[in-house]
């Protein structure tokens, strides 16, 4: 069956509190998942005070601030801080987005801050997403053609290419992934939404030339129709695109 | 999902693509759709039967079961009340039973059971109908 429960290793218990620095006027808690591979403990969650009026807007600015100034230790990964990378991609107050582009004054109370869910986790805030990227990979996210290549670009009306707004955007953050319940319980055998917005973005590119083939691979109980539309995808993601309408459009 | 579930060494690229596309479900979700959209008209004039029926004496009722058009009817949303049922379920047990053997004696009993119940059904409407 469904592990709806965690094993006893994977109990998260409560960790250090990082108390404010002495006259702090604007203070906010952020709860940070901890879990490190090499010391053999259970899960933690540490507090970590932090000073709002020294620090950045958004969330991945207060995680930024405690790994320079109060705990080098938390790990977690980040690039672009401008929501175009996908790299830090999170639970934030119950809700998977971007740490760089989620305000904190959006969240009430404490900041709980936890890695995407239902992956395997590396250390901390990060997740292994080598079976995702594998997912991605298997649904050959690259143009095909047969016809002779031409001599100048692949050419596309307006229209075929208003085709693929909506999906060109997805950044493969995998916020939405791993906030389906499908991909939850069958995640090694159904793609998640990620992926199959993807696998629509090159079905409905009019310069592509196997579409039926794109097709027929994913036609499967597992691969896609563990969809149900139950819409998390949608609801989560941090670029405000519908993975779920893109799975609709496969279908159909 | 956890990606390290046993001690294989196959890579992910090849878990993932397992033993390639069924190249089915289309059927399984179509006709799921279309029980759907069928039972929608079928259960309004069930519904709106009934209640006309209330309170009529029993050779009212089988008199209406008698008649072609209700027969017919009553067949068509049987037919379509089990086979949604068994459809449904079935994915059900697909998502949550991950023992393989769970999963199939699961699904096995599912579809004969409602099979049967609509056999059941469709006899007894049969049975009145032709007046045995």
């Amino acid at each position: 069956m469904v592990e709806f429960a965690l094993p006893k290793n994977s109990k998260v218990e409560e960790g250090k509190t990082f108390k404010a620095k002495e006259g702090a006027k604007n203070v906010k808690t952020f709860k940070v998942y901890r879990w490190n591979p090499d010391d053999e403990a259970n899960p933690r969650v540490d507090s970590y005070e932090i000073d709002l009026d020294s620090c950045g807007p958004m969330v991945l600015d207060a995680l930024i601030k405690i790994k320079n100034e109060v705990d080098s230790t938390l790990t977690f990964r980040r690039s672009c801080r401008e929501g175009v990378c996908g790299s830090c991609a999170m639970n934030v107050d119950g809700t998977n987005t971007l740490a760089c582009i989620k305000p904190i004054e959006d969240i009430k109370g404490d900041a709980n801050v936890y890695p995407l869910p239902h992956l395997p986790v590396v250390k901390d805030l990060v997740p292994d997403l080598n079976t995702v990227y594998a997912q991605y990979a298997s649904i050959e996210p690259w143009l095909k053609t047969e016809s002779p290549e031409p001599t100048g670009e692949r050419l596309q009306s307006p229209e075929e290419r208003k085709q693929l707004d909506g999906l060109w955007e997805c950044i493969l953050c995998f916020c939405c992934s791993t906030s389906c319940p499908s991909y939850w319980w069958n995640g090694e055998r159904f793609l998640g939404p990620a992926v199959l917005l993807q696998a629509y973005r090159w079905i409905a590119d009019s310069r592509d030339e196997h579409t039926g083939e794109r097709l027929d691979n994913l036609e499967d109980p597992f691969r896609l129709y563990r969809c149900h539309t139950i819409m998390n995808c949608t609801n989560t993601c941090p670029k405000g695109l519908n993975p779920a309408k893109a799975i609709g459009e496969i279908k159909s | 999902m956890s990606a390290d579930t046993g001690k294989t060494l196959r890579t992910r690229l090849g878990r993932v693509r397992g033993l390639g596309s069924a190249k089915e479900g289309v059927n399984h979700w179509w006709g799921q759709r279309l029980t759907a959209i069928a039972m929608v008209p079928l259960f309004v004039w069930f519904a709106f039967s009934l209640v006309a029926l209330a309170g009529a004496p029993h050779a009212t009722v089988v008199a209406w079961i008698r008649s072609p058009v209700s027969a017919v009817l009553l067949i068509a949303l049987l037919a379509a009340v089990f086979y949604h049922l068994a459809l449904g379920v079935q994915v059900v047990i697909e998502d949550y039973v991950h023992t393989e053997w769970r999963k199939l004696a699961l699904i096995i009993i599912v579809k004969l059971a409602s099979a049967l119940a609509a056999l059941v059904g469709v006899l007894s409407v049969l049975r009145i109908a032709f007046g045995a």
